[in-house]
């Protein structure tokens, strides 16, 4: 099945209204604009399969482990209905898309998290997922580009998700100790556990346009210190002009930045360099 | 007693004023200490201690987090809440050690990590992120203790080991339980339920194989504890130093690795 279809087959609306301005736009004109509101130009978040389909060549996106399904670990009161209601309502069996595709010709291990699934929150299955992809990565020598969007750990999944942020960035570890390229991409949400372990910790770290990425929620600073936010506070361009972000890049021009940081870094479309 | 508050009850003993913090232990535990300073990028966060000293004759370095006893002691050590500056330094200490072949422990006690604008300025998840990514691979044996409350990423910042010990006493979770009920059932009262369904005592995470030992608190002084947990750490290192590198760094991968897969 390829991902136009899945795009068809799953519960995508026939439009979306814009949150920002309220304009419906249809679907797929949507789609076909980078899930950009053509009327006043609002990054609308994207859904794991919107985005690879954006971001790489047709045809070329193989999932792996879509199967793994999220058990209940510590026996949390109303969970496995919680994870019931989520799959129906995103028609994903999980938080994060992970596969290997081509970008621009490059081929690359590719993860893309969906804040459709329970705010693209982190339990074991979503980073079990993003572990197996590391590894399977570093066994390929392939590249990774990562998409982040989440609201940190599942706090369903209590210790065992805390955990998964040492488990992936252990992956990420051994990853780049072989010596293969990471970038990241932040998008809008970004923040808790995912901030504080994988999505930071990219060679090379791209944000799209002022999407909110931090790590403890701009609420509880609120309340914790009864500081008033600066304007622009935990938006890329605020990361940005504090040293933790590298690039950030037009929704429209994000395709061919990575593809031109893939090649730059050896990567190619006719043969491995490395 | 019902089991909530079992659970809750271990958070509010974890979190008693009076209990003992990082720099109780490192006092009864180090001989000739020497603590080191600052991140050398941007500050010294009293919230963070750490420095070298003698674990039983064996050189160590030791990172603990400390909330201070006096009122003016908790606002300089900002009630044992690192900043990102706190976590680098802790790193700066480990890299350290091991250069010099040192063995690494630290003592987890802190309600997390500090929430604020300058902070979150000075990349709060970033410093986390790039602990448990060195940390993974750091080339001399790591033994983590939880003495309190562990909170969440601002405690695992501390907490990728070879070997996880907690203190009876002593809770681990992934968000406080007041937090949790009051994103969950928008009723942080209800933190008792919620401690209780996070599964974060010490005997939840054994069971679970989060962590491999602990220490036991109750009927006990704190002397006999903290004879207990200083044997227990010395042998432990002795036990993690006959594997070679390789093997020693395969372990602590896997360790981690097996949860929840």
């Amino acid at each position: 099945m390829g991902i136009f279809d899945f795009l068809k087959k799953s519960n995508a609306p026939a439009s979306k209204t814009c949150k920002t301005c309220g304009t419906e736009t249809d679907y797929a004109r949507l789609i076909n604009n980078y899930m950009i509101c053509p009327q006043c130009g609002k990054y609308m978040r994207m859904g794991a399969y919107e985005r690879i389909n954006m971001m790489v060549d047709e045809g070329s996106f193989n999932e792996i482990d879509r199967s793994l399904k999220s058990v209940d670990p510590i026996g949390f009161p109303g969970y496995s209905e919680k994870i019931e209601n989520a799959k129906r309502a995103s028609g994903l069996p999980e938080g994060v898309v992970c596969g290997t595709a081509k970008i621009s010709g490059c081929k690359t291990a590719v993860f893309a998290m969906d804040s459709h699934f329970m705010m693209g929150s982190m339990g074991s299955v979503v980073g079990e997922k993003i572990t197996r992809l590391f590894e399977k990565a570093t066994k390929d020598g392939l590249p990774v580009v990562g998409f982040t969007t989440s609201g940190g750990a599942r706090m369903q999944e209590g210790i065992i998700s805390l955990m998964q942020m040492a488990k992936t960035s252990g992956a990420v570890k051994r990853h780049s100790d072989a010596g293969l390229l990471y970038i990241t991409v932040l998008t809008d949400p970004t923040t808790g556990g995912v901030t504080a372990s994988f999505a930071m910790l990219g060679d090379i770290i791209i944000a799209e346009p002022k999407a909110l990425i931090g790590f403890a929620g701009a609420r509880v600073i609120e309340q914790t210190t009864g500081q008033k936010l600066p304007e622009g506070f935990q938006r890329a361009e605020f990361l940005m002009e504090h040293g933790f972000v590298d690039i950030i890049e037009d929704r429209r021009r994000l395709k061919y930045t990575v593809a031109n940081l893939l090649k730059l870094h050896g990567y190619s479309s006719v043969r491995k360099l490395r | 007693m019902s089991e909530t508050n079992r659970a809750y009850d271990k958070v509010l003993a974890a979190r008693n004023s009076s209990r003992p913090m990082g720099g109780y232990f490192i006092e009864r535990m180090i001989d000739n200490f020497v603590e080191l300073h600052g991140d050398r990028r941007f500050g010294d966060d009293a919230a963070i201690i750490g420095g070298i000293g003698y674990l039983n004759q064996r050189p160590v370095t030791i990172i603990a987090m400390e909330r201070g006893g006096t009122i003016e002691e908790r606002i300089k050590r900002n009630f044992g809440c690192p900043t990102p500056e706190g976590y680098r330094k802790a790193l700066r200490l480990m890299k350290e050690a091991e250069k010099f072949r040192r063995p690494v422990i630290c003592l987890i006690g802190s309600s997390g990590a500090y929430c604020g604008i300058d902070a979150e300025e000075r990349g709060q998840g970033e410093a986390i992120a790039e602990n448990l990514y060195e940390m993974m691979t750091l080339k001399t044996p790591i033994i983590s203790v939880v003495v309190g409350e562990g909170g969440s990423g601002g405690a695992l910042a501390l907490g990728v080991c070879d070997t996880a010990v907690m203190l009876e006493n002593s809770i681990y979770s992934v968000i406080s339980p007041e937090g949790c009920a009051s994103i969950l059932w928008k009723d942080s009262t209800k933190a008792p339920e919620a401690a209780e369904a996070l599964k974060l005592t010490s005997r939840d995470l054994l069971e679970r194989h989060v962590i491999e030992k602990i220490i036991k608190e109750n009927n006990r002084t704190t002397d006999e504890i903290i004879s207990e947990l200083k044997n227990f750490i010395t042998l432990e290192i002795k036990r993690k130093e006959r594997l070679s590198t390789d093997a020693l760094l395969e372990e602590r991968y896997k360790k981690f690795r097996k949860i929840g897969a």
